[in-house]
C-alpha cells in the first residue's frame, strides 16, 4: 500500500472529511459559476435594453421635410448609454440605399424581421467587440413610404466589468461557504465517528487477560463487530484453557510416573547392601531428577511464554512476595542447613503477574540453594534505585565459573562448574522472561568480598 | 503420627506408605476421593498428602469442602509447576504442596515444617539420658538448659532414638539424612555424629562407633 493510500485507508474520519470537503468544493464552484453567468445574462440584458430605449428614441425623432428625410439627434438617446460605463458608441441611420448619418460602415449583420422588431447582434467592429442593436421605422417621405434603421452600437467592457465585479463576489461567498462547509463537515465526521471511538476505548481499557464478552450499547452499524469480538474472545478464551489444561495434563502424565519410580528406587536403597547396587539406585535417582526437571521446567517455559505474551498487570507488593516464596523455601533450605535470612522492608509496589514473578525468584532462590555448601547463608535483600527494586539473592556457593556471565541466562545454558548437580539450565531463562516481560532484567555478578555469587531481580517500581 | 494419603498411582502410594511406616508413621492410604471421605468420617490424622489428579475429581475440589470444617493439615502432591498451579491450592487452604517427583527427606521436611507451623499433635516429649528430647520443635533440654538442635542434627538424633540398641551404618545413615540427588560422602555423616555427640555429652548419652559396622546410641 503507498503512503498516500494509507492516508486515505488509515481514517475514516479523514476519509469523510476529505469527501465532505470535495463536494463542498464542487458546490461552491458550481454556485460560483451559476452566480456569474445569471450575472453576466442580466447585464447583458440591461445593456440590450439601455440600447434598444436609445435606438427607439432616435428611430422616433425622425421626421420629414419636402421628400426629405430630417434627423435632429436627441442627446437623451446618449446619455442613456452613458448609465452603463465608458463605453464607446456608435450609431447609423440609414435608408435601404444611403447612409443618413452615423458610421457607415456600421452594417448589421441581419435586420429585424417586420417594423417595430427589433435586431440585436454581437460583432466584432473596429477592433472591439460591440453589441449592436437595430430598429426599422416607415417614414413617410413625401408620398412615399421610406423603410429607415436606426442601429446602435457599443462596446462591451461595461458589462465585462459589472460582471467580473459580481463574479468576484460571487466567489467569495462561495469560498466562505466552502469553508463553513468543511469546518461543518469536520464536526459533524467527528460526532458520527464518537461512537466507535468509545468502543475502542472500551476494548482497549480492558486487561489482556480479561476476555468476557463487552456489554455495550453500541449504534447499529457496530453491532456485527462487537458480535465479532465477542465470538472471537470467547475462542480466544477456550483456546487458552485448552491449554493450560493440555498443560496440566501433561505435567501430571509425565510427572507422577517418575515419581513412582523415584520412591521405589529410594526405598530400594534401604534394602540393597552392596555399594555397587546403591550406587545404580543412585544413578536411576540422579536420571529421573533430571528429567523430571526438565519436564517441569519446559511446562513452566511454555507457561511463562505464553502468559509474557498476555501480561497482567495487578498491584504485587516485592517484600510480600519475597516473603511467601522465602518461606516455602524453608524447608528445602533446612535440610542442608542453609541459613535463609530475608531483609526485605515493604511495601515495594510494582505491577504485573504475581504467578510469573514468583516463578522468576523461586527459580533464582531454588538454584542458590541447589549450589551453595551445607552450612552457609544466603541472603534475600530488596532495595528501591531510580525507580526500580532491586531484589537480589546472595549465596556463599561455588560461585560462577570463570565464563561470560550473560551467556548463562541462554537456554539450556549451564555453567561449567555444576555438572554433579541436577539442573535442566532453563531456571534463568524462565526468570529472565518472567523480568523482560516486566520490563526488567536479571543481573548475575560475582561479589567482590566475597565467595558465592549474587543474582540479582531488577524490577521497575510503579 | 497418623497420616492419610489420597494418591492413585499405587506404586507411587505403596513406596509413600513403606517409607513412612519406615519412620514410625501409621499410614492409610485411599486413592479415591470417595475411599477418603470414608477414612476421614472415621478416623482423626495428623496430616494429610492429597493428589490433585483422581480419578473420581480433583483434589483442589476436595479442598474446598473442608473450609470451616478444621480439616487435619494437608500438603498437596502435584504434577503440576509452580507457574500454573501454586497460588490455587494455597488459596484453597492447602499448607504446603510438594511436586512429583519428590524426595522423601523433602517430604519429610515439608511435613515436619507444616506441623510445627499447626502446632502439630500434642507434643511427645522423650526423655534421653538426663536430658529431654522434643522432636516437634527440635530441642534437648538439660538442666533447665534448652539447646536447639540443627536441622540435620535432629534428624539424625531421632533416627538413633528410633532404631536404640541397634547398629546403623553410615550408608543406612546417609540415606535419611540426604536427598537421593546430592553427592555426599560418607564422611559427612562422621560429621554430624561427632556434632550431636557433643550436644549429648552432657546428658550422659553416647553414640559409639562400631568399628567395621557403623554407630550405635546407648543410654546409660
Amino acid at each position: 500500500m503507498s503512503a498516500a493510500a494509507r492516508v486515505w485507508l488509515g481514517s475514516i474520519g479523514r476519509r469523510l472529511t476529505v469527501l465532505l470537503a470535495v463536494i463542498a468544493a464542487l458546490l461552491a464552484l458550481l454556485s460560483w459559476w451559476m452566480v456569474t453567468s445569471f450575472a453576466r445574462e442580466a447585464a447583458e440584458r440591461t445593456q440590450d435594453n439601455v440600447l434598444i430605449a436609445s435606438a427607439t428614441t432616435i428611430a422616433e425623432a425622425l421626421w420629414s421635410e419636402q421628400d426629405a428625410i430630417r434627423l435632429e439627434l436627441p442627446y437623451s438617446a446618449f446619455a442613456m448609454l452613458d448609465a452603463i460605463g465608458e463605453d464607446r458608441v456608435f450609431y447609423r441611420v440609414a435608408t435601404a440605399d444611403e447612409t443618413l448619418t452615423g458610421y457607415a460602415d456600421l452594417l448589421p449583420p441581419s435586420l429585424p424581421a417586420a417594423p417595430g422588431d427589433v435586431a440585436v447582434a454581437t460583432l466584432t467592429y473596429r477592433g472591439d467587440a460591440v453589441r449592436l442593436v437595430t430598429v426599422q421605422r416607415t417614414v413617410l417621405a413625401g408620398q412615399r413610404p421610406v423603410t429607415v434603421m436606426v442601429s446602435v452600437a457599443q462596446t462591451r467592457s461595461g458589462v465585462g466589468a459589472i460582471s467580473a465585479g459580481l463574479s468576484r463576489t460571487a466567489a467569495l461567498l462561495s469560498f466562505g461557504f466552502f469553508l463553513l462547509a468543511v469546518g461543518l463537515g469536520a464536526v459533524a465526521t467527528r460526532s458520527s465517528l464518537r461512537p466507535l471511538n468509545s468502543f475502542a476505548g472500551a476494548v482497549a481499557r480492558r486487561g489482556p487477560s480479561d476476555l468476557r464478552p463487552l456489554r455495550r450499547e453500541v449504534p447499529d452499524e457496530l453491532s456485527p463487530l462487537l458480535a465479532a469480538l465477542n465470538r472471537l474472545m470467547d475462542r480466544l478464551g477456550q483456546s487458552i484453557r485448552r491449554s493450560e489444561e493440555f498443560i496440566a495434563e501433561a505435567a501430571h502424565r509425565i510427572r507422577t510416573p517418575l515419581a513412582s519410580v523415584r520412591a521405589q528406587a529410594e526405598l530400594a536403597l534401604h534394602t540393597v547392601e552392596k555399594d555397587g547396587e546403591k550406587q545404580m539406585l543412585r544413578r536411576v535417582i540422579r536420571a529421573v531428577d533430571e528429567s523430571s526437571r526438565s519436564a517441569g521446567q519446559l511446562l513452566d517455559h511454555a507457561t511463562v511464554s505464553f502468559r509474557a505474551d498476555a501480561l497482567a498487570r495487578d498491584p504485587i507488593d516485592l517484600a510480600d512476595l519475597a516473603g511467601r516464596v522465602t518461606a516455602s523455601l524453608q524447608p528445602t533450605a533446612e535440610m542442608k542447613d542453609i541459613a535463609l535470612n530475608l531483609d526485605a522492608d515493604g511495601p515495594a509496589r510494582i505491577s504485573g503477574d504475581a504467578v510469573l514473578l514468583e516463578s522468576a525468584f523461586r527459580n533464582v532462590l531454588d538454584n542458590a540453594i541447589k549450589y551453595s555448601p551445607e552450612d552457609t547463608a544466603i541472603t534475600v535483600a530488596l532495595d528501591g534505585e531510580n525507580g526500580h527494586w532491586r531484589l537480589s539473592v546472595r549465596d556463599q556457593g561455588r560461585g560462577f565459573a570463570d565464563e561470560p556471565l550473560p551467556e548463562l541466562k541462554e537456554r539450556f545454558r549451564r555453567g561449567r562448574n555444576v555438572a554433579q548437580v541436577v539442573g535442566s539450565g532453563l531456571g534463568l531463562t524462565i526468570a529472565e522472561d518472567a523480568l523482560e516481560a516486566h520490563g526488567g532484567h536479571l543481573d548475575l555478578t560475582a561479589p567482590k568480598d566475597g565467595p558465592g555469587a549474587c543474582v540479582t531481580l531488577v524490577l521497575p517500581a510503579s | 503420627m497418623r497420616y492419610l494419603l489420597v494418591e492413585d498411582n499405587i506404586e507411587l502410594g505403596d513406596a509413600v506408605v513403606a517409607r513412612l511406616s519406615m519412620d514410625g508413621h501409621a499410614v492409610d492410604h485411599a486413592t479415591t476421593l470417595a475411599e477418603a471421605r470414608d477414612w476421614l468420617a472415621v478416623a482423626e490424622y495428623d496430616l494429610m498428602l492429597l493428589d490433585v489428579m483422581l480419578p473420581d475429581g480433583d483434589g483442589r475440589q476436595f479442598l474446598s469442602e473442608f473450609r470451616g470444617k478444621n480439616p487435619p493439615p494437608v500438603i498437596v502432591l502435584t504434577a503440576r509447576s509452580q507457574v500454573s498451579d501454586r497460588v490455587d491450592t494455597l488459596d484453597l487452604g492447602a499448607d504446603d504442596y510438594l511436586t512429583k517427583p519428590f524426595d522423601f527427606s523433602e517430604l519429610e521436611a515439608r511435613c515436619r515444617a507444616v506441623l510445627r507451623r499447626r502446632g502439630g499433635p500434642a507434643p511427645a516429649v522423650i526423655p534421653l539420658g538426663a536430658a529431654l528430647f522434643d522432636p516437634s520443635s527440635g530441642t534437648l533440654t538439660h538442666d533447665g538448659q534448652e539447646q536447639v538442635l540443627r536441622n540435620r542434627e535432629l534428624r539424625l538424633l531421632e533416627v538413633f532414638v528410633r532404631n536404640k540398641g541397634q547398629i546403623l551404618s553410615k550408608s543406612q545413615l546417609l540415606d535419611r539424612l540426604f536427598p537421593q540427588d546430592a553427592e555426599i560422602s560418607e564422611n559427612a555423616i562422621e560429621v554430624y555424629v561427632g556434632r550431636l555427640r557433643k550436644r549429648l555429652a552432657e546428658a550422659g548419652v553416647q553414640i559409639e562407633t562400631v568399628r567395621g559396622m557403623g554407630y550405635r546410641m546407648s543410654l546409660p
